[in-house]
Formats: structure tokens, C-alpha cells, sequence
């Protein structure tokens, strides 16, 4: 293996571009305020202040474990734009699997503006890729695993993703090494940040299992509904904001899109979103006889997801269509999810994250209109989904031996709030009576 | 599911021209794509195990 310097990005941001992309990674962290408000109100009433700590402890866990060794793994180049990596040689091509960059992101303060907007993109998608698996684990996953889950996520599996991805990584070059379009496109973190985070909550939920009586013996599992649902659909207007800032400021520092550009790559994380509730209202209005609020929400950020991947390289015809798409296939995914295959995920981010982000990666990989592009993107998708999600069960596996990931059951049965944090969220009402009280 | 990521990566080693590579690496993905059929399957919840 040998540590190479990768080749300078082709265009230096201008001033007034470095000036808006600040301004929008500044914006960009509503979309996290978002999704853990989303997080909260899908879960139950008894366990809401430790979901909604836990997702404020787990943003800080993952930006300390992201500084002090992801972004070595991620790897960047002080001097310069790009990444620094370790590469080995195979069939003659140069394969960038590991960055190399300074411990505790030496020097960074004298690297240029874009590399230094570049690392703050990847705190801040560090802190969503480590989120999105504690919807999943709601009301039983412990605040202490959410911690160590948010760590091994920002330590390993996201820095490995994003260097193959933004830092020169063996993905980025597909397209140089393979003539695979532009190689592997990942704009607004669909695949680093969205798959990412949504195969880490398939790993929690297998490892944690379901929750105590959601799948009784006999009958259709149970349904336990989230217990606020303006903390979600409101956690959906906020990560509409969120979402636009990142999809902008993504196609500003990854596929270095001109400022002109910007107005069309909004108006399709619009329309992707949009699309997506409309064809969710749909569906449930369809079978269920009236429209379904929290799979609606589901539906709001699949197509938001979608976009991630998509919405810079697409026209808006095509963004509508691909909101469409991931909006339609939420609601009934949700329902296969639970019903055929036992899986207990009260976010939905199993369905929300990773597939809608796998969708908007395929359209953008159809749609981009690049010879090799479609390749290059599922490609990328084999390697989140034939690595990174092997790596991520594996090291979840272990780490459940020296932390605990299940609550105890009296710990379920009287809520995380009481059993962990001593209080609940709405400690003027009874809650669940009928349990905590015998 | 890593052997079809490997699967994946021999397809753009061995298969220059575009049709048979992009073939092969779909085979890959279905190959991905089972295993995490069998790792859905083994991780299966029997019915009310989950309340004990």
C-alpha cells in the first residue's frame, strides 16, 4: 500500500461560493433538529426525553469520535482540496480505500476554505448518519448503546464510506480508473449519510429485537403509535429546510455546480419531497380509507432522502417523478417490513433512509445522462450494502457484549424516561397508569 | 453479501466493454441481495418471542 496525494479538484470556489456554502452548512444542521424531532414523536410518551437526549447526546459523541479519528479515516489534505489515502494496486488501477489525513485535524485551520467547508459538510453528515439508527432502537435501545452505536458509526463506517466517496476514495475514481461517468455521485449524502445511517438501523434492530409485545403469538403484530404527531409533521417542515441547505451546499462542494445552478437543484428537493406526499396521502387514503400522518411523514422524507442523491443532476420532471416513486413504495414497505418480516422499526428509517436513499441513488446514476453513471452508482451500492452493512452488524455484534443494547424489561415496562433519566417528558400527566403503578 | 461485492469488483476488473460489465455486476448485487435475504430470514423474530 502506498499513501498517495490525489489529484487537486478541477475548479477553486470562488469567494461569493465559499461565502454561500457557509451560510448553508450553517442552515443545514436543521435537517438533523428535524429527523430527531421526527425520532421523538414516533416513539412512545414514556420514553420522549431520552430519545430526544439521546439524539442531542449522540450528535456530540459523533462530532468528538468524528474529530478525533474519523476524519483521519475520512482524510483530507491540509495543503489542498481532495483527500489523502493509502491505495493498493490491482489489475493495474490505483484503489483508494483508506484516508490518511492528520490526527485531530492538525493544520486544519491553514487549510483552504474548501477543504475546511468540506470537513464541516462531514461533521455535520457524521452527526445525521449517526442518528438515524436511534429512531430505530426507540423505546428499548439504552442512551449508553446509542452513544457507543454513534461512535463506532463516526469512528469507522462513515469516515470508510465518505472517503471512498468525497475524498478521492476508490469510488470517486471509478469514473478516471473504469470510465464510469463521473464515478460515484453523491451530492447531498443519500449514500454516505441516508443508506449509511438506515443499514446501521437494520443492524440495531436485528441486534436489539422488538419491542416487548409487538409481535404477539398469534394474530397481526400490535400496532404502537407514535405519541405526538405534530412533533413529526412539524419535524418535517423543519427538515424541509434543513434538507434544502444541504442539497445546495452538497452540489456546491461535491459536483462543484455552478451558483446559477442552485435555484433548479432547490426547486427539485421541493418537488421531490412534495411528490413523495402526495403519492403516500395517496396510498394510505387508498387503503386504509383515510391518509396515514406518520407513514405521510415517512413519505415527506423519503422524498427529501431521494433528493440527497439526485436533485443537482436531475430536471425537475424527473425529480417529481423519483418523489413519486419513493413515496409509493414507503407506505407499503413499512407494511412489509412489520407484518412479513417481524422487523420493529418505529421510525420507519430502515424504509425512510435506505431505500428512498438507494431509489435516489439509481435515478441519479438513469438520470445524469453519462455513459457508465448508472454502473458507477450501484457499485457504490454494492459496497454499502456488501461491506458496510456486514461491518456495521459485526462491530454492533460486539459491542453489545461490553454495552448492553436492551433495556432491562422493567426498564421497558415503566419507559426509558423513568428508568433511565429518573423523569419523564410530560411529568404533569399519569402516564400508562395501568403498567407503572402495579 | 461481501462476496457479491467482490463478484462486483472482479466485473470491472475482468469485463472492459460496458454490457457484460454492467451484467455482471448486476449479478453481484443479486447476489448481495440474497444474502440479505437469508440475513433477514435467520434474524426472524418467532411470533411472541419478543414478549417474553
Amino acid at each position: 500500500m502506498n499513501p498517495i496525494i490525489p489529484p487537486p479538484l478541477p475548479l477553486v470556489m470562488s469567494d461569493a461560493a465559499l461565502v454561500l456554502t457557509l451560510a448553508l452548512l450553517l442552515v443545514a444542521p436543521l435537517a438533523v433538529a428535524g429527523v430527531a424531532l421526527i425520532n421523538t414523536g414516533l416513539g412512545r410518551s414514556r420514553s420522549a426525553a431520552q430519545a430526544l437526549l439521546g439524539n442531542l447526546a449522540i450528535v456530540a459523541v459523533a462530532t468528538i469520535v468524528f474529530a478525533f479519528v474519523g476524519a483521519s479515516i475520512a482524510g483530507y489534505l491540509p495543503g489542498g482540496p481532495g483527500g489523502a489515502g493509502h491505495a493498493f494496486q490491482l489489475a493495474g488501477k490505483s484503489w483508494n480505500w483508506i484516508g490518511a489525513g492528520p490526527f485531530l485535524l492538525g493544520n486544519l485551520g491553514a487549510a483552504p476554505a474548501q477543504s475546511q467547508l468540506a470537513i464541516l459538510f462531514e461533521f455535520l453528515a457524521v452527526a445525521m448518519a449517526a442518528v438515524i439508527p436511534w429512531g430505530s432502537g426507540a423505546d428499548r435501545l439504552r442512551l449508553s448503546a446509542g452513544c457507543a452505536v454513534a461512535a463506532v458509526m463516526a469512528g469507522l463506517v462513515f469516515p470508510l464510506f465518505a472517503h471512498w466517496t468525497w475524498a478521492g476514495g476508490f469510488l470517486a475514481q471509478l469514473g478516471v480508473n473504469f470510465s464510469l461517468g463521473d464515478g460515484f455521485l453523491d451530492a447531498g449524502g443519500a449514500a454516505s449519510v441516508h443508506v449509511l445511517g438506515g443499514v446501521g438501523a437494520l443492524a440495531v434492530v436485528w441486534i436489539v429485537k422488538p419491542r416487548k409485545g409487538k409481535f404477539p403469538k398469534e394474530g397481526l403484530s400490535t400496532a404502537l403509535p407514535g405519541h405526538n404527531a405534530i412533533y413529526v409533521l412539524f419535524g418535517c417542515l423543519v427538515a424541509l429546510v434543513g434538507w434544502l441547505a444541504w442539497n445546495l451546499a452538497g452540489a456546491v462542494l461535491w459536483l462543484h455546480a455552478p451558483l446559477a445552478a442552485l435555484p433548479l437543484t432547490a426547486i427539485n428537493t421541493m418537488l421531490s419531497a412534495s411528490g413523495a406526499f402526495a403519492a403516500t396521502y395517496t396510498v394510505t387514503r387508498v387503503r386504509f380509507g383515510k391518509p396515514d400522518a406518520s407513514l405521510c411523514a415517512n413519505g415527506w422524507l423519503a422524498g427529501l432522502v431521494a433528493s440527497s442523491a439526485c436533485a443537482a443532476l436531475v430536471t425537475p420532471g424527473q425529480a417529481l417523478f423519483v418523489g413519486i416513486l419513493a413515496g409509493t413504495v414507503t407506505p407499503l414497505l413499512v407494511e412489509v417490513l412489520e407484518l412479513a418480516l417481524s422487523i420493529d422499526d418505529p421510525s420507519g428509517a430502515i424504509t425512510v433512509h435506505a431505500v428512498g436513499g438507494l431509489l435516489g441513488l439509481i435515478a441519479a446514476g438513469i438520470f445524469a445522462g453519462k455513459a457508465g453513471q448508472l454502473t458507477a452508482q450501484l457499485v457504490g451500492i454494492g459496497a454499502l450494502l456488501g461491506l458496510l452493512l456486514p461491518l456495521a452488524y459485526f462491530l454492533f455484534l460486539l459491542l453489545d457484549r461490553f454495552v448492553a443494547f436492551r433495556v432491562d424489561p422493567d426498564g421497558e415496562r415503566i419507559g426509558m424516561d423513568l428508568h433511565e433519566l429518573g423523569g419523564g417528558a410530560y411529568p404533569e400527566f399519569v402516564i400508562h397508569r395501568d403498567e407503572s403503578y402495579r | 453479501m461481501p462476496a457479491g461485492f467482490f463478484l462486483l469488483v472482479a466485473a470491472l476488473v475482468l469485463f472492459p466493454t460496458p454490457a457484460p460489465r454492467m451484467a455482471f455486476v448486476f449479478c453481484g448485487l443479486c447476489v448481495e441481495a440474497l444474502g440479505l435475504g437469508v440475513a433477514v430470514r435467520g434474524h426472524m423474530e418467532a411470533r411472541g418471542e419478543s414478549n417474553r
